[in-house]
């Protein structure tokens, strides 16, 4: 059973990737080329010499860029079957469909939205090389606690389920988690390094084009896994009912 | 806890996977996969456990999209 849904997890994960993929290069590519433009420009007016490239644009915005996207969304999409086999019967009783759907949402919410919110993608040049290991370890940071506060966040919502009904517990704990957040948020070191005349439009249209990619990826997610899941879910309990019962 | 088993309507029967047979898969995939986002997005930028900048500025374009930190 595992087995089945980590398989379905990593291809649904490849097609997700290859979606990601085509919306990054139409909508993200071009405010990485302007990005770099600025880089270039603000090194030649600084007298830097102009380095030799060790991969070129055209190889970085293709096959890199594939790569990378595809790379990522079979890992994420191999790490959505295993929670979705952690959480499916047992956080909510729905079936495939809505489960996995509201896991993606979620997922969403925890691993791209609220990070982002505190620590937004940035093109090239909109921050000092030399800040990367502090940057890394932040943004790092940040989305651990954002999942560790969504685990606890579901756990407080169930454990109100009883005294508040559905409706009004889930509301709690998703108003426990935006405190809680916030909180974390405004405690959390700020980066601000763009430089001052850096394009506003090519750092919204690039930051624009990064959230729609992480929209992309978990709205496929959770959509295609949760369906193919739906639709074989008679054959797969059956099988799975013969050699893992009892259930617990 | 395993009343889903008795009924016998199906599609009113939330999947559920029991631990002892998620846990294993969950460790060794889990951990791999992981391994594998740490390639994308982090290998010889913050951290490198291979010498050389190829890997970074081979996936340049997509670390910044999504959204890891790089220059």
């Amino acid at each position: 059973m595992v087995r089945t849904l980590l398989v379905r997890g990593l291809w649904v994960g490849l097609i997700a990737g290859l979606l990601v993929l085509g919306f990054a290069y139409l909508f993200g590519e071009a405010s990485i080329d302007r990005a770099i433009d600025f880089e270039e420009h603000a090194a030649r007016a600084a007298g830097e010499p102009h380095g030799a490239e060790l991969v070129s644009r055209s190889v970085q915005s293709t096959i890199g860029l594939a790569v990378a996207t595809v790379v990522y969304g079979v890992a994420f999409g191999g790490i959505f079957a295993l929670v979705f086999a952690a959480v499916s019967g047992r956080v909510g009783h729905h079936g495939p469909r809505v489960t996995a759907a509201l896991l993606a949402l979620v997922g969403f919410v925890s691993v791209s939205l609220v990070p982002f919110l505190k620590y937004p993608a940035n093109p090239p040049a909109a921050n000092n090389a030399t800040s990367i290991q502090e940057r890394t370890g932040l943004y790092v940071a940040m989305v651990l606690i954002s999942v560790a506060i969504t685990i606890a966040a579901i756990a407080l919502g169930r454990r109100l389920i009883p005294r508040f009904g559905v409706w009004n517990a889930t509301l709690l704990s998703i108003a426990a988690f935006v405190l809680v957040i916030a909180g974390v948020q405004l405690a959390l070191p700020t980066v601000n390094e763009t430089p001052a005349d850096f394009p506003a439009t090519v750092l919204y249209q690039f930051r624009v084009a990064s959230l729609g990619s992480q929209a992309v990826l978990w709205a496929t997610l959770g959509l295609l896994f949760g369906w193919v899941t739906e639709r074989n879910l008679p054959r797969a309990w059956s099988a799975h009912a013969h050699t893992a019962t009892p259930a617990r | 806890m395993s009343q889903a088993i008795a009924s016998p309507t199906l599609a009113a029967i939330p999947l559920r996977v029991p631990v002892r047979e998620l846990l294993p898969w969950a460790i060794f995939s889990g951990m791999l996969l992981l391994m594998l986002l740490y390639f994308v997005g982090a290998e010889q930028g913050a951290t490198a456990m291979f010498s050389g900048s190829y890997l970074h500025e081979f996936l340049h374009d997509g670390r910044h999209l999504l959204g890891f930190p790089c220059h």
